[in-house]
């Protein structure tokens, strides 16, 4: 591997002037720029979000605890939820697509870079107008200033006859701003990704994850676009006297949970997808072969992304829908099932007969692989509506998808992390501390998740401020807290590792993982133009072809 | 009332609480009896012990579920492992790359066919289930109740018997040849709540301006708790829920009990004069009296109850008395305002409050 003068821009930036480097961020049209204010971005707010998830936990460490009020509760999980979904989880993809995606494809920046730019500080500032709710607002019966209505905000509880204030409100329009944003940037990548390939990089040859990105921008078109809808009709219900969810008035509370899952379901896989991207290219790297059937894993995306369209309703089988309403959504639901149990038999294959390296981010996603298949099977009980009857809105509901969004979500994240992370800044994070993260991190999480799932077998409803003795709930709730400690360290060191690798760490030229697409064929961190020549591609991995000339996989594709 | 504990803390929790201090020699008979059959009833509102028809069928297909789930599981797990054990990178190896596979259709197939034949296999247990507890007819001694959520306590009307209590729904126990189940109309009153009562059925949402259903057959006595399992407002955790489940001699002497006017009597007439005479009859019914509001819940046999506050608290003397205070104190947030009555007329509207038999 060559390794050419590497620019350290971290250290370099510490030297100039602040408010000239202020200026530089604030006003960036730069992808990759954008990319890493995304990612900070979420970073904060995954801590705040981490912070309301904490004393949660620590509430209901024993029943009838006194730690904070029910107000302040209720607040709280609206608020984590909120958070982690819109401020932490959309914003941190959005910024992997819009660093990697131009990278991945050849390209020297996103379609439309103002765009870009305009989309970011949307997200940025609908983060911020949720938390002025802390100042602005004040919420059930001026019970307190955040919003407290739960993320999913069931009406008639956000009608202004049980929602005073305007709390209410700033959860409407914070993710009103956000959800431009979000469609801003989805629009973004879309048009990236079909208009912006290097040449000989057919839609077939492209790394999955461009097609997860393509597949993800495609969902928030049409999940965000809904909620965006009915922000719209809460707000007129609220300001202008319309009906459209006030059930004193005449509407209807059901209408509400119908918008709001035609969101809240294709939004799960909004998540999830670019996750897939990450799995898909990280794993094939540490197993040293090519991904195992790359077209079957494009099908299934594609399908999974069709399917998810028409499961939203899995979310609402106590509401008493009729017995055929319950079947039909019952089926697809598992349908779902199929091809994402795909992607899992198709990682495996990949990495069956490989040489598989366990460095950090590989140890992320085989946690991923595992904890997925845990996740994808509560799924399966959750969808046979009768079961779902009991484990809905139980504690069960709360571990199966903080399964999903922590144990596959955020793990790939984490993983993506430390892959990228040597492109991003030009230098290797601590591998000894990376695996500290992980192994804390992964006792945490099964700590708190594994065993989040009896209480709610058990009878216990979520989003209870306490709960009574005697229910054979509180062991459980104990070891819960108690993992939400090792979480919390883990964290800690990895954002350490970051800090201390960010400024510490060893040089990484171009391409310290003997990698095969394109961002590994440019300096890290890669020059503002990116590319100094535009690629042209013939196979799905072009620094293979690159690196053995005698075996091309394009003879093969 | 000189045998009660005057110890007893007034938000304690009332799970494990059939304590014999609450045997009033006054007490209707039935209450003594389900004292002992309460006793030794699971307060754990497992989901996987089942006491009821639909609770059962729903515990018999998550059964299924969990076989087909664990397999799944089983061979999965499986196949990670030993990749994990089998493929890993050894020190001692050359640096040459594995052999590169780009992928097999014969695999892809077959993990293709295999989901979809077990999703179908799912997929027609659950239809089933679905239509034998949706599409369930009741027979003809079926009871009927229509439970009405409030923020943040349950209204249990027995249409057909003139019956209105609060928080605790007593049922009889449904015998195979004489079939007595129970069908519950559900209806809110203001924000959405959801019955549920794991060892009786699965949860049905109760949703303002819509009429939901759902149906118990519990085949076993005894109690059964549960709790509202949508997020209704602030005080969501302490809208709790129990069922008696009695004998059908014991039901209809509860039921019989019920259908009485309220206890009025002489010792008592003071409190009655402050209970009318404030807001108390605003919200609060009773029958026979000027009081017939209905925002909160029917006091004409309010001694016939073991809790108050929706179960946040036991039905003492010093809890009722201190819920009339300063309901804050042991429901933060809940829609019961303080009475600010004086020291002597919260005594007296307490000892009214606890003739109600």
């Amino acid at each position: 591997m060559s390794s050419e003068p590497i620019a350290l821009t971290a250290v370099e930036e510490l030297s100039r002037p602040f408010s000239e480097v202020l200026y530089s961020w604030v006003t960036t049209v730069d992808h990759k720029r954008l990319g890493t204010l995304y990612i900070l971005y979420a970073i904060f707010f995954l801590m705040i979000g981490g912070i309301e998830a904490t004393i949660m936990r620590i509430q209901l460490i024993v029943p009838h605890n006194h730690f904070v009020s029910p107000q302040l509760f209720n607040q709280l999980f609206t608020m984590h939820g909120t958070t982690m979904i819109f401020f932490v989880a959309m914003p941190i993809l959005f910024g992997f697509g819009n660093y990697l995606i131009p990278l991945m494809i050849g390209a020297r920046d996103m379609a439309f870079p103002r765009l870009n730019a305009f989309s970011f500080w949307l997200t940025a500032f609908g983060g911020l107008l949720l938390y002025f709710s802390f100042v602005g607002g004040y919420g059930l019966y001026g019970a307190g200033a955040a919003p407290d209505v739960g993320w999913f905000a069931y009406a008639p509880l956000t009608a202004r006859t049980f929602s005073i204030g305007h709390s209410t409100d700033f959860w409407t329009m914070a993710l009103l701003v956000s959800g431009f944003g979000s469609i801003g940037a989805a629009v973004n990548l879309i048009a990236t990704i079909v208009c912006m390939r290097c040449p000989g990089m057919a839609l077939g040859k492209m790394p999955l994850f461009a097609w997860m990105n393509l597949v993800m921008g495609g969902l928030v078109l049409l999940a965000i676009s809904p909620l965006t809808a009915a922000q719209v009709m809460l707000s007129l219900d609220r300001f202008l006297g319309a009906h459209f969810f006030d059930t004193q008035a005449g509407g209807s509370a059901v209408l509400w949970m119908h918008f709001f899952w035609i969101f809240g379901h294709p939004e799960v896989y909004v998540l999830v997808l670019p996750c897939f991207g990450f799995a898909s290219e990280i794993i094939p790297v540490f197993s040293r072969k090519p991904i195992f059937g790359y077209p079957i894993m494009v099908a299934a995306t594609v399908s999974i992304g069709f399917v998810s369209m028409s499961v939203w309703a899995h979310h609402m089988f106590t509401v008493g829908m009729s017995a055929y309403g319950n079947t039909f959504f019952a089926l697809t639901t598992m349908v779902i099932a199929v091809p994402t149990g795909i992607k899992i038999f198709n990682w495996l294959g990949t990495m069956w007969g490989g040489k598989l390296q366990f460095k950090t981010p590989m140890l992320f996603c085989v946690a991923f692989i595992f904890q997925f298949l845990i996740a994808g099977l509560t799924g399966i009980m959750l969808s046979a509506a009768p079961f779902n009857w009991q484990l809905s809105n139980s504690y069960f509901v709360v571990a199966h998808f903080h399964y999903v969004i922590v144990g596959a979500i955020l793990f790939t994240i984490f993983g993506a992390f430390y892959y990228w992370f040597p492109k991003m800044t030009g230098r290797l994070y601590n591998e000894k501390l990376g695996k500290l993260h992980f192994w804390l991190f992964v006792i945490g999480f099964h700590l708190t998740f594994d065993f989040m799932h009896v209480p709610g077998v058990l009878g216990m409803p979520r989003r209870i401020y306490t709960y009574e003795p005697g229910r054979g709930w509180d062991i459980w709730n104990l070891i819960i807290t108690v993992g939400v400690f090792f979480q919390i360290i883990a964290t800690l060191v990895f954002i350490w590792n970051v800090v201390y690798s960010m400024f510490k760490g060893q040089p990484a030229g171009n391409d310290p993982w003997d990698a095969w697409t394109l961002e590994w064929s440019i300096p890290s961190p890669p020059p503002e133009y990116d590319f100094a020549r535009i690629p042209v591609v013939r196979s799905r991995r072009p620094l293979w072809d690159l690196k053995h000339p005698e075996d091309p996989d394009w003879q093969y594709e | 009332m000189t045998q009660r504990d005057p110890k007893r803390v007034s938000n304690l929790p009332v799970g494990n609480q059939c304590a014999p201090t609450r045997y009033l020699p006054s007490a209707a008979l039935f209450s003594v009896c389900s004292c002992f059959v309460f006793a030794q009833a699971s307060q754990v509102p497992d989901i996987f012990k089942p006491a009821s028809t639909p609770a059962d069928l729903i515990h018999r297909l998550s059964v299924f579920v969990l076989v087909i789930t664990g397999l799944i599981f089983l061979v999965v797990f499986s196949l990670l492992v030993y990749a994990v054990g089998k493929f890993r990178h050894r020190a001692s190896e050359d640096g040459r790359e594995p052999p590169q596979v780009y992928g097999s259709n014969q695999m892809e197939l077959a993990w293709t066919v295999v989901p979809v034949l077990i999703v179908l296999v799912l997929f027609f247990a659950t239809a089933r289930v679905i239509h034998s507890i949706q599409q369930a007819v009741p027979p003809s001694g079926t009871i009927r109740v229509t439970a009405i959520g409030h923020q943040f306590w349950w209204e249990f009307r027995y249409p057909a018997l003139g019956v209105v209590t609060a928080n605790e729904l007593h049922v009889p126990v449904s015998d195979p040849a004489r079939r007595t189940p129970t069908f519950v109309t559900l209806l809110s009153a203001d924000t959405d709540h959801s019955f549920w009562v794991p060892q009786l059925a699965g949860k049905t949402d109760l949703i303002p301006n819509r009429v939901n259903s759902l149906w118990i057959e519990p085949h076993e006595t005894g109690m059964y708790v549960g709790q509202c399992a949508q997020y209704c407002g602030t005080q969501h955790a302490k809208m709790l829920l129990r069922v008696y489940v009695e004998s059908p001699e014991q039901f209809s002497r509860w039921i019989a009990a019920e259908e009485q006017p309220a206890h009025s009597a002489d010792a008592v007439a003071a409190g009655r004069q402050v209970f009318e005479k404030t807001a108390c009859i605003n919200c609060h019914a009773i029958s026979g009296t000027i009081a017939d509001g209905r925002f909160g819940p029917d006091l004409t046999h309010l001694m016939s109850r073991e809790t108050i506050a929706a179960g946040a608290a036991s039905n003492t003397h010093e809890s009722l008395k201190l819920w009339i205070h300063n309901p804050d104190s042991i429901k933060p947030g809940s829609l019961m305002p303080a009475m600010n009555l004086s020291d002597h007329d919260l005594e007296a509207v307490t000892a009214y409050l606890e003739s109600l038999r």
